[in-house]
């Protein structure tokens, strides 16, 4: 079975469906039900036996690279730090094939947000190259 | 407790026997001058021979038993090395004379100040007290922290490498091993509550500890623990939100354990000798004696945050935390103008933290300026570094930016 990385974003991809204001400013209950689809989610995987992993990350970003020899690691905030790409967090699921990895993208996308409409958000879906050393 | 034991599927019914036999027969030999991973493994073999044995033949004394055969297995290691080595066929191999067996809190706090040496790091230090005194898997100390069990394994096995050759027989420092115990103890609270109860544990190890030392601080962190443990059952909601003190159910919170918490608090303050956990069981102790969140007692609060802050010759940098709790209470006495007064002071160590906004955000609520305290939750859920927290923090920002009060 394949494994598939469904990657949400902060910032980035594809012209988004709608303009979506930042969460503090919706409706008590948009933020409530929300956060109750994203939990719905999860629990939904995990009856089908499809979950592996789910992730939230800080929006904070550092980039960093070897300084050289005796130097200190150079870091930096990147390039338009505004504006580039910003992963949000992730679902690892294990499925039967690529469609079914697309139809639980599309599910995660349809999650509600102000007055309960879909955010269609765009998912990133990434396969898991197999072969990779065991985790544990 | 969830999961199987290290020593075979079979081992739950020693489970705890063996969980408070370990440190005992492990203190013994390292005390008699046995390396602390060597003695680790020899106690492993031990207990999976006990396994065999005992359910035929229960020996009368455990603690003894497990020593001897301990003891065994660390002779024939030396053996086997020894021969590996090709040394001379008289290598010295006979273990040392058994010493008389010491009491069982002595054995407890010996083992401690070994796990919590200062040469080894926080993560370390917490890993081989969960393992040697705590008697928990490796297993069950690699999900409480998220990471694979190889991983945490191998934390556990560089630590007691890390021990090897050091004298172990000095008293250690007990200020860290409070310390690995708090660490214990909070990992336990932001955890998933459906893992190895780590807050739990903690408070049995602070317990044990309390019983081996008279020392006022030892006690405070129990009393501390036990009086904050005693509201967890409030502190989530069904869903898993987390629910503010303010408007947690009260009749949800346990009474015994608060009980327990104030006994142990009363005995350490009355040696006169405050400490920080002290101080802390104390303000904790005020909160889990209002019936009500309109009857806590913020005078008496601010008054041990005085304390508390005093303990500290720039509190600013040393102990923001504490500035903090104190910036709330002084908000709480004197106004909400006065409270975030307090925390500018901490802008330049703690702006960048979501605890700095989430209390500029009460304080602003309790000043009635909700836009400003939705902006405050906003920017807190910005830097949460917790699921569970960020969520209640954008809940906290969308509701006082919809203008609904507190409720």
């Amino acid at each position: 079975m394949p494994k598939y990385l469904l990657l949400k974003h902060y910032r980035g991809g594809p012209e988004p469906h709608h303009p979506i204001p930042p969460m503090d400013q919706w409706a008590p209950e948009d933020v409530e039900a929300h956060i109750a689809f994203q939990r719905h989610v999860v629990d939904l995987l995990r009856e089908n036996g499809e979950y592996v992993d789910a992730q939230a990350l800080t929006p904070t970003r550092t980039w960093v690279r070897y300084g050289g020899p005796d130097a200190a690691p150079v870091t930096t905030d990147g390039p338009l730090p505004e504006t580039s790409d910003l992963i949000a967090g992730w679902f690892m699921i294990d499925v039967e094939s690529h469609e079914r990895a697309l139809e639980i993208a599309a599910y995660v996308s349809s999650e509600p947000g102000p007055g309960g409409e879909p955010v269609y958000e765009w998912i990133d879906v990434r396969e898991v190259m197999t072969g990779a050393p065991p985790e544990a | 407790m969830a999961g199987a034991s290290p020593y075979g599927p079979d081992a739950d019914g020693l489970r705890g026997l063996e969980r408070d036999l370990i440190p005992r027969v492990l203190a013994r030999l390292v005390r008699r001058g046995e390396d602390f991973d060597a003695a680790e493994d020899a106690l492993q073999e031990a207990l999976l021979e006990a396994l065999r044995v005992w359910p035929e033949h229960p020996p009368r004394d455990p603690a003894a038993w497990l020593a001897t055969v301990a003891t065994r297995r660390l002779v024939d290691a030396r053996r086997s090395e020894a021969a590996r080595r090709r040394r001379e066929e008289e290598a010295p191999v006979e273990p040392p004379a058994a010493e008389p067996v010491a009491a069982v809190g002595d054995d407890t706090l010996f083992l401690l100040f070994c796990c919590c040496h200062p040469d080894l790091a926080p993560a370390s230090q917490v890993a081989l007290t969960l393992r040697a005194v705590g008697g928990l898997t490796t297993r069950e100390i690699a999900d409480a922290f998220y990471v694979p069990e190889a991983t945490m394994a191998q934390r556990i096995s560089r630590a007691k490498r890390a021990l090897r050759g050091r004298p172990l027989d000095r008293p250690g420092d007990l200020a860290v091993v409070l310390r690995v115990l708090y660490l214990v103890y909070t990992a336990g609270h932001t955890g998933p509550p459906d893992r190895v109860d780590l807050a739990g544990e903690a408070i049995r190890l602070a317990r044990q500890l309390t019983l081996a030392t008279d020392e006022p601080e030892a006690r405070g962190l129990l009393a501390l623990m036990l009086l904050n443990h005693a509201r967890l059952p409030a502190r989530l909601d069904g869903e898993g939100r987390i629910v503010t003190l303010d408007r947690q159910d009260r009749r949800l919170w346990d009474t015994r354990q608060i009980e327990e918490g104030v006994r142990v608090l009363q005995s350490a303050l009355a040696l006169q000798r405050h400490g920080r956990y002290q101080i802390e069981a104390a303000i904790a102790a005020l909160h889990d004696d209002a019936k009500r969140a309109e009857e806590t007692d913020w005078p008496q609060i601010l008054a041990w945050y005085d304390d508390l802050v005093a303990l500290s010759d720039d509190p600013v940098r040393q102990d923001p935390a504490a500035v903090l709790g104190r910036a709330v209470a002084v908000g709480h006495v004197h106004g909400a103008a006065a409270g975030l007064r307090e925390t500018d002071r901490l802008r330049d160590v703690l702006g960048d933290r979501h605890r700095w906004h989430a209390a500029r955000g009460l304080l602003h609520e309790l000043g009635g300026d909700l836009p400003a305290a939705a902006t405050a939750y906003a920017e807190a859920a910005r830097r949460a570094t917790n699921v569970a927290e960020r969520d209640h923090l954008v809940r906290e920002a969308a509701r006082a930016r919809a203008g609904r009060a507190r409720v």
